[in-house]
């Protein structure tokens, strides 16, 4: 989960990145930087979580 | 947004500048020391000595090969072609600070600033990790710092890299703009403070097996609270400097820079002390200190930019995240961060980021007339997201990863013996208040 976690993190930063290179209409640009962050924050919480279930696990 | 290049300073400037740079250690002090107040009496000279270790190996490890890595603004750096432009990741600085000119006192500042600064993000993750992380460690985790992560995101921000581009290369608002460091210190710091956090897990006895967190309250408000004061002194030489120097700012408007500083930090601890007061009955003065010290986190980014009732809203808002960050690390998400570093510094400084977007405001500044006239403020939010989307996407796994090599080759946390009998005596071989030395493990029993 943690790794998941890290690599959601990392293709939310390339969504961002790939809309300031591709796409030229600030609206497109917008909705694709905040769909990279919400990505992106789709990773934190899963890092979050695995951090949380392997505390648990150990007791 | 491109910095100036350093050359363009006046020598009543570079005088001036020299005055707030000198006070930014006072920053690092004030860290030191709200770090030291909010961890056990039987850490705190590990915490004051690792302190001072973590600033000193920040500022050799940064003139060794950090410097060549952050370069300044117009100087050779490797960029790559992509979509027909460049993109600037890092500088070709030569080693040792062997192409600094003694001469050029405007870089020679920037390179001091820049010393102190990487020294104040060291000292962040010292908050998350007290009480149980070894002093080897910490130095060799603030060498990571101090010679990769800080200069390579310092350079996209603050080296004419590819974050202060976006303006100029994709008219993305005026570029990355992070006058004063909410980003490059504050959130990075921050950023490490939560990945020492996780590698580290929390302290013994912090979550009992129903995963309820115990109050392990700080050894010394005193401390902490001075700590709060001292690091006003320095955050005002930090945001004047740095505006100067990477927003080229004029510096007649280091009142001004100064006055929203105080108001930011000002709303932000008293949203906390009335926040707390309202919804626990009396004020919390380690949350004060923590919500002072995010508000000023949060002031860095847009000090030169914003109105002094901005920065009063901006401290406001900083005040009110922070508290709720720290409830949700502890109570939710299990994170131990004594210090409250992450909530101060990342959560405070991303917000701050975000922060310029909606709130700065461009009177006729050189740096805009001179290196960006035809952009305007329509796409600035979107520029400081793309910083924030780095900071997190990019920035925060490479910390994680740095760390996680690390702590395979060399443990970053003590052994338990260590952490019950205390990092003073265990590390040091001396406890910090000898006339007390009476510790029972009180919270660790539980």
């Amino acid at each position: 989960m943690k790794l998941a976690g890290f690599l959601l993190l990392l293709a939310g930063w390339g969504i961002v990145i790939a809309a300031c290179i591709l796409l030229v209409p600030a609206t497109a640009r917008g909705l694709f930087v905040l769909a990279g962050l919400g990505v992106e924050l789709l990773g934190l919480a899963l890092v979050f979580r695995s951090h949380i279930v392997l505390r648990g696990e150990r007791g | 947004m491109t910095p100036l290049p350093t050359t363009a300073l006046s020598g009543d400037a570079v005088v001036l500048c020299s005055f707030f740079v000198l006070l930014v250690p006072l920053a690092a002090g004030g860290i030191a020391l709200i770090n030291t107040g909010l961890g056990r009496s039987r850490s705190a000279a590990h915490s004051m000595l690792s302190s001072l270790c973590v600033v000193a190996i920040a500022a050799i490890v940064y003139f060794l090969c950090g410097s060549a890595w952050q370069g300044f603004a117009g100087r050779p750096a490797h960029v790559f072609l992509f979509g027909g432009r460049e993109w600037s990741w890092l500088a070709a600085e030569p080693f040792f600070l062997r192409g600094l000119r003694v001469e050029d006192s405007a870089a020679t500042l920037v390179v001091l600033l820049q010393m102190f600064s990487v020294g104040l993000a060291a000292l962040i993750p010292l908050g998350s990790g007290a009480d149980r992380w070894r002093l080897g460690a910490r130095c060799a985790s603030t060498a990571l710092l101090a010679g990769w992560t800080y200069p390579l995101f310092a350079h996209w921000v603050w080296g004419g890299g590819w974050l202060a581009q976006l303006g100029s290369n994709y008219g993305v608002g005026r570029g990355f703009i992070d006058a004063g460091g909410s980003g490059t210190i504050q959130s990075l710091g921050g950023l490490s403070a939560l990945a020492i956090a996780w590698i580290l897990g929390p302290r013994r006895g912090k979550y009992g097996r129903n995963g309820m967190p115990a109050a392990i309250p700080g050894h010394n408000s005193v401390l902490v609270l001075f700590g709060s004061m001292l690091a006003l002194v320095g955050w005002s030489g930090l945001n004047i400097s740095g505006a100067i120097l990477f927003a080229g700012s004029e510096p007649a408007r280091a009142p001004s820079i100064a006055i929203n500083t105080l108001l930011a930090a000002s709303a932000a601890g008293m949203a906390v002390v009335l926040l707390t007061r309202f919804r626990f009955g009396k004020p919390d003065a380690s949350l004060a200190a923590n919500g002072w010290v995010g508000g000023l986190a949060a002031s860095s980014a847009g000090c030169a930019l914003v109105t002094p009732a901005s920065a009063l809203l901006i401290g406001l808002m900083a005040g009110v995240l922070v508290v709720f960050a720290i409830e949700l690390l502890e109570w939710r998400l299990t994170v131990d961060d004594p210090g409250g570093s992450i909530a101060a510094h990342a959560v405070g400084g991303l917000w701050g980021l975000l922060a310029v977007g909606i709130f700065a405001r461009f009177p006729g500044q050189r740096p805009y007339s001179a290196y960006a006239p035809e952009s305007g403020m329509s796409g600035q939010w979107l520029a400081q997201l793309v910083g924030i989307a780095t900071l997190l996407g990019l920035m925060l796994p490479l910390i994680y990863l740095l760390n996680w090599l690390l702590n395979r080759v060399y443990p970053l946390r003590v052994a338990a013996e260590g952490e019950s009998q205390g990092m003073d005596l265990h590390e040091l071989g001396a406890d910090a208040y000898p006339e007390f030395a009476t510790h029972t493990d009180d919270y660790g029993q539980h």
